[in-house]
């Protein structure tokens, strides 16, 4: 099942970055996607991890809400960069809880706090996450796990 | 108007460069040629619009995965002074020894 | 017509939000700053470049190869980000930090 879906997905890929139905070019893109099936399988990342195939339909969702907080994010480092006065910047390096169930769960929120300018992932370890954060304001922002919350309620929850 | 973004967009680079030139660690320098990359591939996604020929937006696709890889590349230079040795091993590897 | 102008528009303010991007990185003082300064480039100067471009591909290849483009770039950025920093840090460099 996760193979098939794979292989149609890259069939998908193939042929709409090609925009060619040559059959040359179609057999190149056969002989291209069976490569890539095979050396996937080989390296055994075909897995429940890397391609989450059960989040799909729930990763929109997600990603809307992360999208607002990417522009809120930025507009506020903005702020920060052309404020005029000496050093708008209170440089924070903070722990916070992981707060993740899975794995899975607590890289998309490492990449998730990252993506978000102002802040940025440094370690990842089994039950905290380091954080360096450009304000005090986004640090404490940070401390209350909002991003986490809506994490498990907008991914995970069934 | 593309002209003005594609100038916009080289005064960035500019801007990176400078300090990836004047860059006071081996980091700041790797950043900013991270950042002169990104501006690279949406230079040329500009350009293909400019010049009428989409088929070069296959370029900057090609490009954006190798600034990625390059910079991972780089990095892991820097701190292993190889390409071979693997992450996350404390205190010494012998020499030849795999790990 | 509003579609010219909205695609204008977008390009930009996503250029000039580049350029703030690139005084950023001037400004701030250490590593560990400059690389917020770079989030801002990496997100959402990319994003409106791309949407501006992609506005005036209209519904074609053009516009899927500027989502995937994006799409790249929004997923290898923060994985960047992350293993400069994790390098930087494991190297022993100091972030300067706020003394309050």
């Amino acid at each position: 099942m996760r193979y098939i879906s794979f292989v149609l997905l890259l069939v998908l890929f193939w042929i709409a970055l090609s925009g060619h139905f040559e059959p040359l070019l179609l057999a190149l893109g056969a002989v291209s996607v069976l490569l890539t099936a095979f050396l996937s399988h080989r390296m055994n990342i075909i897995d429940h991890e890397s391609y989450p195939l059960h989040l799909s339909l729930k990763f929109p969702i997600y990603y809307s809400y992360l999208f607002g907080e990417i522009i809120k994010a930025n507009i506020d480092v903005i702020k920060r960069i052309l404020s005029w006065e000496k050093t708008p910047i209170s440089p924070q390096m903070i722990e916070i809880p992981r707060s993740q169930l899975t794995d899975l769960g607590a890289v998309i929120y490492a990449n998730s706090i990252t993506l978000t300018p102002g802040t940025v992932t440094i370690k990842l370890s089994e039950d905290s996450l380091t954080v360096h954060a450009l304000s005090k304001e986004v640090a404490d922002d940070l401390a209350t796990g909002t991003m986490s919350k809506e994490i498990t309620k907008r991914v995970f929850k069934e | 108007m593309y002209i003005a973004a594609s100038l916009a967009i080289l005064v960035t680079m500019g801007l990176a460069l400078a300090r990836a030139l004047s860059g006071p660690t081996t980091y700041d320098r790797i950043a900013a040629v991270n950042m002169h990359g990104t501006k690279t591939v949406l230079l040329i996604a500009v350009f293909a619009f400019l010049s009428g020929r989409t088929d070069v937006l296959d370029i900057a696709l090609v490009y954006a995965l190798i600034n990625f890889i390059g910079v991972v590349a780089a990095l892991k230079l820097v701190e292993h002074g190889n390409f071979h040795t693997s992450d996350n091993y404390d205190g010494d590897v012998k020499e030849g020894e795999p790990k | 017509m509003i579609i010219d102008i909205l695609s204008s528009i977008l390009l930009l303010v996503g250029a000039a939000l580049g350029i703030v991007g690139g005084i950023g990185i001037h400004r701030f003082p250490d590593f560990y700053t400059r690389l917020h300064a770079i989030g801002i480039t990496d997100t959402l100067s990319a994003l409106m470049i791309l949407l501006g471009l992609a506005l005036q591909a209209g519904w074609s290849i053009a516009a899927f190869k500027l989502a995937m483009i994006f799409v790249f770039l929004f997923f290898t950025s923060p994985t960047a980000s992350h293993a400069l920093a994790y390098a930087a840090q494991h190297s022993g460099l100091k972030p300067k930090l706020d003394q309050k």
